[in-house]
């Protein structure tokens, strides 16, 4: 019996023997759904971000900006990607992350791969879908988060997004290409606060985020899994197969569009697709809906006016969102099931 | 009197981390100006790259978090 077992134990116990509800009734469905759920995501999320912070604690910024200076095109995008999905890194600080690499000559492209992959491979996404959905879509989920950030990476540069930036953004760039001197001054000063953690220094940033990420998101969990224990328990079993699950072209697009407006509320989404999924939703499409409400956040994208001019904000998005749709065409045509 | 700058984008976790400085200062009786920063230019010419970032008398002390009591007393009293 697999450890997530237990969940759907504690949800019998207390749907079937507590509460004497008649299994197979619309609402002991419901309930049982509600309770695993929520308890599971619960559990998982607070032992799992602790370790993970903890994990990766001394993993700054500063030092990945380090690593990534210099290294060769191809390489840089994977490396940027890689980094992008492990580093501990609040979407906030994009504009400082986005200079800080640029100011220290870093091509546009692999700055792109790192902060496309960051927001979609986040570590209550990848937790969410683990848990939920099981670690084949979650291993496909990540295999092609990376891509899309890859390749959207590789093509910015191809395109000479640099072009694009704004003027003192493009400046500094030049400058740290022009000179390395500079280069080298700007990388001690992030030095300075990179020192090694104790464990205790760990624990205190593990506890912190730990803290922080379920104050942000424990109404998120309430919400969403109540929408998917109402689908799970009420929407009649072949309703979404005969409708949406031969996946007619239209549906990807629709998909990817309909994320958008839904962005920051992944905690919210992931139970919903949870139970689409199960209701037979192609996973093509429920892949194109996961990335686009995961990453295409709007107001964040904003924020990027800073740094961009809009012909550039406006070809990132773009990208965004036709690889998504491409992702989610692609696995429909592949007829993947998991 | 310390001239403290809180850089970040406007997001919560900036505000928070001003807050709770000028707290602290009233706390400990210590004068000081804070002021929140904002402009992407300032932040990278002090070589931040994740904020909420506190800068002491144009000194970067802190960066990627809203700071402990320990090390804002720490700064108030150096």
């Amino acid at each position: 019996m697999s450890p997530l077992a237990l969940f759907g134990k504690l949800a019998d116990l207390l749907v079937y023997d507590v509460l004497k509800l008649q299994p197979g009734t619309k609402l002991a469905d419901a309930l049982h759904f509600f309770i695993e759920d929520t308890t599971k995501i619960f559990v998982l999320l607070v032992v799992m971000i602790y370790v993970i912070a903890l994990l990766r604690a001394s993993l700054r910024v500063e030092k990945v900006r380090d690593f990534l200076v210099g290294k060769r095109r191809a390489l840089g995008y994977a490396l940027g990607s890689g980094f992008g999905a492990i580093t501990p890194f609040c979407s906030c600080s994009s504009i400082p992350l986005f200079l800080g690499f640029t100011s220290a000559g870093i091509p546009v492209g692999i700055t792109m791969a790192f902060l496309l992959t960051s927001p979609l491979i986040n570590e209550v996404a990848v937790m969410l879908l683990l848990s939920l959905l099981g670690w084949q879509f979650t291993l496909l989920y990540v295999v092609v988060g990376m891509g899309v950030g890859i390749l959207g990476g590789a093509l910015l540069d191809m395109i000479r997004a640099e072009r694009w930036l704004q003027p003192f953004a493009a400046k500094a760039l030049q400058q740290a290409r022009a000179q390395p001197q500079a280069q080298a001054q700007t990388l001690q000063l992030g030095e300075t606060t990179a020192q090694r953690m104790t464990w205790s220094q760990r624990h205190s940033f593990a506890k912190d985020e730990t803290l922080d990420i379920l104050l942000r998101v424990w109404k998120w969990v309430f919400i969403g899994v109540g929408l998917g224990a109402g689908l799970h328990g009420y929407v009649p079993d072949g309703w979404l197969e005969n409708n949406l699950g031969s996946g007619q072209w239209w549906t990807v697009p629709a998909a990817v569009l309909m994320g958008i407006p839904l962005y920051s509320n992944a905690t919210g989404v992931i139970p919903v697709i949870e139970s689409l999924l199960l209701k037979g939703l192609p996973v093509g499409t429920t892949l194109a809906f996961c990335m686009s409400t995961v990453a295409a956040s709007f107001p964040e994208f904003i924020l990027l006016k800073q740094v961009m001019q809009w012909r550039l904000l406006a070809t990132v998005f773009g990208l965004l969102l036709l690889a998504f749709t491409l992702v989610g065409w692609i696995f429909n045509a592949l007829n993947f099931s998991l | 009197m310390k001239a403290i700058k809180v850089l970040g984008s406007g997001c919560t976790k900036c505000n928070k981390t001003a807050d709770s400085i000028k707290h602290i200062a009233e706390e400990l009786g210590v004068e000081i100006l804070v002021e929140k920063e904002s402009d992407p230019q300032v932040m990278m010419s002090f070589g931040v790259m994740s904020t909420p970032a506190v800068v002491v008398d144009d000194k970067l002390v802190h960066s990627g978090s809203i700071p402990h009591r320990v090390d804002i007393e720490a700064w108030l009293k150096s």
